[in-house]
């Protein structure tokens, strides 16, 4: 189950996102976004082969149909399905408009770690290598801190990294931070947070732009 | 194209050694009837391409744990951890490509292309090894295509020419895979009579399909079941 930590990311993600945008949710805090979506007019967009992803009630579930996580979901209106030569090549052709996705680490570029931990087998990648690549706009959503009290935003990822491509947004329980210009911006503080616990919980350099 | 009454002879055709394609994602569109079957017959050795490897005990998990899976080529094994442990043991050869990269390798080997060059994976630990070329001013990294000597999908319905339609997410990996290897079998939730389906709903044409079955295991809420 969700936390409130993790909800409070998600709904910040949510004030991200544009009226007629095509988005496409990782999984984890990303799932939780569409929640606080309060209209029809955005499409939520997922690998396995599906635009119009919408909620689902317990009595209506189709085993049939999921979301890439493997979540049993509904179809809005106007939804479509197809293969997912098709579905990459919306994400890859730049199609998508934004990608929300968890990480592991993020570094002082922007670049993100999210698919392999060094010292474990490397067996599993998904699309993340592929919305990085091709989504117009990546927003990364996750704790600033790990499970050991580390700062997840670092001078350099210690973990493989996913793509060469920075990041645009990252938000996290402490803050939002914004890639611009070949900088990491602090943008915004989230509520009752001080500047002075960003710093001390962020390893990587950022221009304060409060 | 030939109806068969029973997924052991529709695999006949499969031999040690051989390359076979598996549909689906998860359990969601594979071609649960022929994995089961497959799981039953005396080969060993298969290079099986498929997004995953079943889950543990479960599906293509099963091939795995009796050992006659020499190499896995995939884009998420994580979610069976005797994938990871196969490999630890040095039993098991695995190619992993972004899930986009797969689909489109497959697309590609269906098509009669060799290889195509993409910017997923470029700089990144899956791209060592590989060719790369900047074009326009980009970084992007070949990758060849992918073909099977049998292919194992799944589609909801087939007419008695071979034609097919999926359902839903269960479509995925199948219509790709339908393309791209010598022996294709699908396995389906029903055959009707050449006409009954509407000519522009149909997404794979009958030239792709060689053998099909009745499903004889569905996928429902409370798991994969034996129907009919």
């Amino acid at each position: 189950m969700a936390n409130s930590v993790q909800e409070l990311i998600a709904s910040r993600a949510s004030k991200e996102l544009e009226d007629g945008q095509v988005i496409n949710l990782g999984i984890g805090i990303p799932t939780l976004v569409a929640k606080y979506v309060h209209t029809s007019n955005i499409f939520f967009h997922t690998e396995n082969g599906m635009l119009g992803v919408d909620d689902v009630n317990e009595e209506d579930i189709d085993p049939n149909l999921v979301n890439a996580g493997k979540i049993p979901v509904g179809e809005t209106r106007g939804a479509s399905f197809f293969n997912s030569a098709d579905s990459f090549g919306m994400i890859r052709g730049g199609h998508v408009d934004v990608a929300i996705l968890g990480v592991l680490q993020v570094d002082e570029s922007a670049r993100i770690a999210n698919w392999a931990v060094p010292g474990k087998n490397i067996i599993g990648v998904g699309g993340a290598m592929d919305l990085l690549v091709g989504a117009k706009k990546v927003i990364v959503t996750m704790t600033h801190i790990s499970k050991d009290g580390k700062s997840k935003i670092l001078k350099d990822c210690t973990y493989p990294i996913t793509s060469t491509r920075s990041v645009d947004t990252i938000i996290t329980e402490l803050a939002v931070f914004k890639y611009i210009n070949g900088q990491l911006h602090l943008v915004e503080l989230m509520p009752d947070i001080t500047l002075e616990q960003v710093i001390a919980n962020t390893e990587a350099h950022f221009v304060n732009s409060l | 194209m030939k109806i068969y009454e029973s997924a052991r002879e529709a695999l006949s055709c499969l031999e040690s050694g051989q390359t076979v394609m598996v549909g689906g994602f998860g359990l969601v569109g594979g071609p649960l009837t022929l994995i089961d079957t497959l799981v039953e017959l005396d080969v060993t050795d298969l290079t099986i391409i498929s997004n995953n490897l079943g889950e543990k005990g479960e599906g293509l998990g099963k091939l795995l744990n009796q050992k006659k899976v020499k190499k896995a080529i995939g884009s998420y094994f994580t979610g069976n951890r005797d994938v990871g442990e196969a490999y630890q043991r040095g039993e098991l050869e695995i190619e992993l490509l972004p899930q986009g990269t797969l689909a489109e390798s497959i697309r590609a080997g269906g098509a009669g292309i060799g290889g195509y060059y993409t910017k997923t994976s470029v700089g990144t630990d899956l791209a060592e090894g590989k060719e790369t070329k900047v074009i326009k001013g980009e970084e992007y990294v070949f990758e060849e295509a992918l073909t099977a000597d049998v292919a194992i999908i799944r589609a909801h319905m087939a007419d008695k020419l071979g034609n097919l339609i999926y359902y839903k997410t269960a479509r995925n990996f199948n219509p790709l895979m339908a393309t791209a290897a010598k022996t294709v079998i699908v396995e389906v939730d029903k055959i009707v009579e050449v006409g009954e389906l509407n000519s522009d709903v149909i997404v794979t044409p009958h030239l792709f399909i060689d053998r099909i079955i009745l499903a004889k295991k569905i996928l429902t809420q409370e798991g994969v079941v034996e129907h009919g």
